[in-house]
């Protein structure tokens, strides 16, 4: 698809495998003399890359072996490094606790209607751009490239005035407005490049063979857009779910907090009182697993999206 | 999905027709609700910020005064007030300093990724990709954990090697407040640098760099004249996005003032537009702010948009 960073210029490439530029140490021991590469020198930067790995991954590392270990043995002065005889009960006081339900049934709605109606928005707005030429198309392409670019905190008084004149503080529906919007612009531009990837040909196609061109883009261009939309529907999924600077301004009262708010309620309260930190990283657990699995699926496409004016020049 | 047809549904004659008509509404009909939807939520907002930031818009008329009309009073104040700019001057360098320190260790990781076995380097990536999935509150959270003045990891293990960190408040400074955020906001940008520039590398020929090798050249210059310059766009729209995204950092900056220190003294554009609009209610300053970043923003934006159009017209 268009927006995939695959190596354009494949075609300088002679016989050499077409689809992994990467170094291989064979061709080149043959071609430089076998003595070129030096293994304790590979050694060290293994060893460097296993080091640098580690300490990338130890935060992540500490909220799961934090949220394990009892209050009692976090509170000790010497770290524990291993959650030998750790256990549940943190997740299950966070969860009886009483203000997580709430907070996960806040952020689900939010983030399910702003999916739903951002995957349906920037679906039609992807077919516009990519399947017709009209007058306003690069107007409306440069405001979507634009717009993705605002910054929240460039916006948020005047969307919290907004949202009080409506009387939509603290409301589902006022904040998913906020966040349809914020999402729809990448949306657009990312379902672009699924909707391009499919050529128009094979609707056609389908329609010389007798169907109405509803049942063409149904049956055909439908199923092949379904990884695009899934992929978008997660991006979408994914901000809405983490999104902290608009839910701060828009939903201050305490009955109406996202988990993002609900989090930063325990950071508040440690400052002023001992915290029970084995309960407040298994709440953040909580919070990243979902997120954690999700973001897999989206990575590659997310990156290359961002970045493939650039690599294609 | 009913709707979805229906509106597809419509789109059926005149597509057909298309090669002769050229006045076709279909387009337009399309994109209907996204418009609709980016006008409602930050078109208006748009607009009634850029009326207000003219007008004197405080407390009072959240009681019902109607506001007065000052032109370009606020800017004026604005930017004549040294607090101001110290906000401005220190969003600039703490966005700078993070800029380059996320691209140069980005490079580095990108450059290691390319170098090591194919099982370093999937570590490397999954390590990565674990940091970048977090959440920004959770890893705040957990950061604040690990930084805890009492009970945090940092502090035991900086004691334990003989130094004297015992019960030392990382926040309380601002110059140390900064550096952790920057420590904070590296590690959560890193990975996506570091997974670009290792895409642009492995666009760079090998044979092209064998036969480099082959004629002597050496790795700094086989880096300086051959894969720098295959990879300088993406490490040019990478920078760009990083000053870009620095600028408006706001949840870092606002939940490490959180956990204690004098937001006076530590607050960047964000969070002084936050306390403007939403601590002080002076909406009309607040307005004048947000205008000034949005300026700021959209000039620095403009060049990746110019390179984004270009790719939409390929």
């Amino acid at each position: 698809m268009t927006s995939t960073v695959h190596p354009a210029d494949a075609g300088t490439a002679q016989a050499g495998p077409p689809l992994r530029p990467r170094p291989s140490t064979e061709p080149s021991r043959r071609k430089s003399g076998g003595n070129r590469r030096i293994r304790p020198g590979r050694i060290a930067l293994g060893a460097i890359g296993v080091g640098v790995s580690l300490i990338w991954v130890f935060p992540v590392y500490w909220m799961l072996n934090s949220s394990l270990l009892p209050n009692v043995v976090l509170q000790s002065t010497t770290p524990t490094w291993l959650p030998f005889g750790g256990s549940l009960d943190n997740f299950v006081a966070v969860f009886s606790g009483g203000t997580f339900l709430p907070a996960l049934g806040m952020s689900t709605a939010i983030a399910l209607i702003t999916v739903a109606f951002c995957l349906f928005f920037a679906f039609l707005g992807a077919l516009a751009i990519s399947r017709f030429r009209f007058r306003g198309r690069k107007a409306f392409v440069l405001a979507v490239l634009l717009i993705q670019m605002l910054p929240a905190e460039g916006l948020f008084i005047a969307q919290y005035k907004l949202m009080g004149s409506l009387n939509m503080l603290n409301s589902i529906v006022g904040v998913s407005i906020i966040y349809i919007a914020a999402v729809v612009p990448f949306t657009i531009w990312m379902l672009r490049g699924f909707v391009a990837g499919v050529p128009a040909d094979l609707e056609e196609a389908g329609m010389i063979d007798g169907l109405s061109r509803t049942q063409a883009f149904m049956r055909i261009t439908f199923p092949l857009l379904a990884p695009g939309l899934v992929a978008s529907g997660v991006y979408a999924f994914l901000q809405a779910w983490n999104e902290f600077t608009v839910a701060l301004v828009l939903l201050q009262d305490t009955s109406s907090q996202t988990l993002p708010l609900w989090l930063r309620g325990f950071i508040q309260a440690s400052a002023s009182r001992a915290t029970d930190w084995g309960q407040v990283m298994a709440a953040s657990t909580m919070v990243a697993i979902p997120v954690i699995i999700f973001f897999l699926f989206v990575q590659g496409r997310m990156t290359s999206g961002l970045v493939s004016g650039a690599v294609k020049g | 999905m009913t709707t979805q047809n229906l509106v597809l549904g419509q789109a059926d004659p005149p597509r057909q027709a298309r090669p002769r008509k050229r006045g076709n509404t279909t387009p337009y009909l399309l994109v209907i609700p996204a418009c609709g939807i980016l006008i409602l939520a930050l078109g208006y907002p748009l607009v009634w910020q850029f009326v207000t930031s003219m007008q004197r818009f405080g407390l009072s008329q959240q009681f019902g005064q109607p506001p007065e009309f000052v032109w370009f009073d606020n800017y004026v104040t604005l930017f004549t007030d040294p607090y101001m700019w110290t906000v401005v001057a220190r969003s600039l360098a703490f966005c700078l300093v993070t800029a380059a320190v996320t691209m140069a260790i980005g490079t580095l990781m990108a450059l290691l990724m390319n170098a090591v076995h194919t099982s370093v380097r999937i570590t490397l990536q999954i390590s990565m990709l674990l940091a970048w999935a977090m959440p920004v509150v959770a890893a705040m959270t957990v950061w604040n954990w690990l930084i805890d003045w009492r009970r945090g990891v940092l502090n035991s293990v900086l004691t334990g090697m003989g130094l004297d960190f015992q019960n030392h408040n990382w926040l309380a400074d601002p110059l140390s407040f900064f550096f952790v955020a920057m420590v904070i906001v590296v590690w959560m940008s890193v990975p996506f640098v570091a997974f670009s520039i290792f895409a642009g590398l492995t666009q760079v020929s090998t044979e092209v760099l064998e036969a480099a090798q082959l004629d002597g050249a050496t790795l700094s210059q086989r880096l300086r004249f051959i894969i720098v310059p295959i990879i300088r766009p993406v490490l040019a729209i990478i920078l760009l996005l990083q000053v870009i995204w620095d600028l408006r950092v706001f949840t870092q900056i606002r939940l490490l003032q959180d956990v204690g220190s004098i937001a006076s003294e530590t607050n960047l554009l964000g969070t002084y537009i936050y306390q403007l609009g939403v601590g002080s209610s002076d909406f009309a300053m607040a307005s004048a702010v947000s205008i000034f970043v949005l300026v700021l923003t959209v000039a620095l934006s403009w060049f990746y948009v110019r390179s984004m159009l270009k790719e939409d017209e390929s």
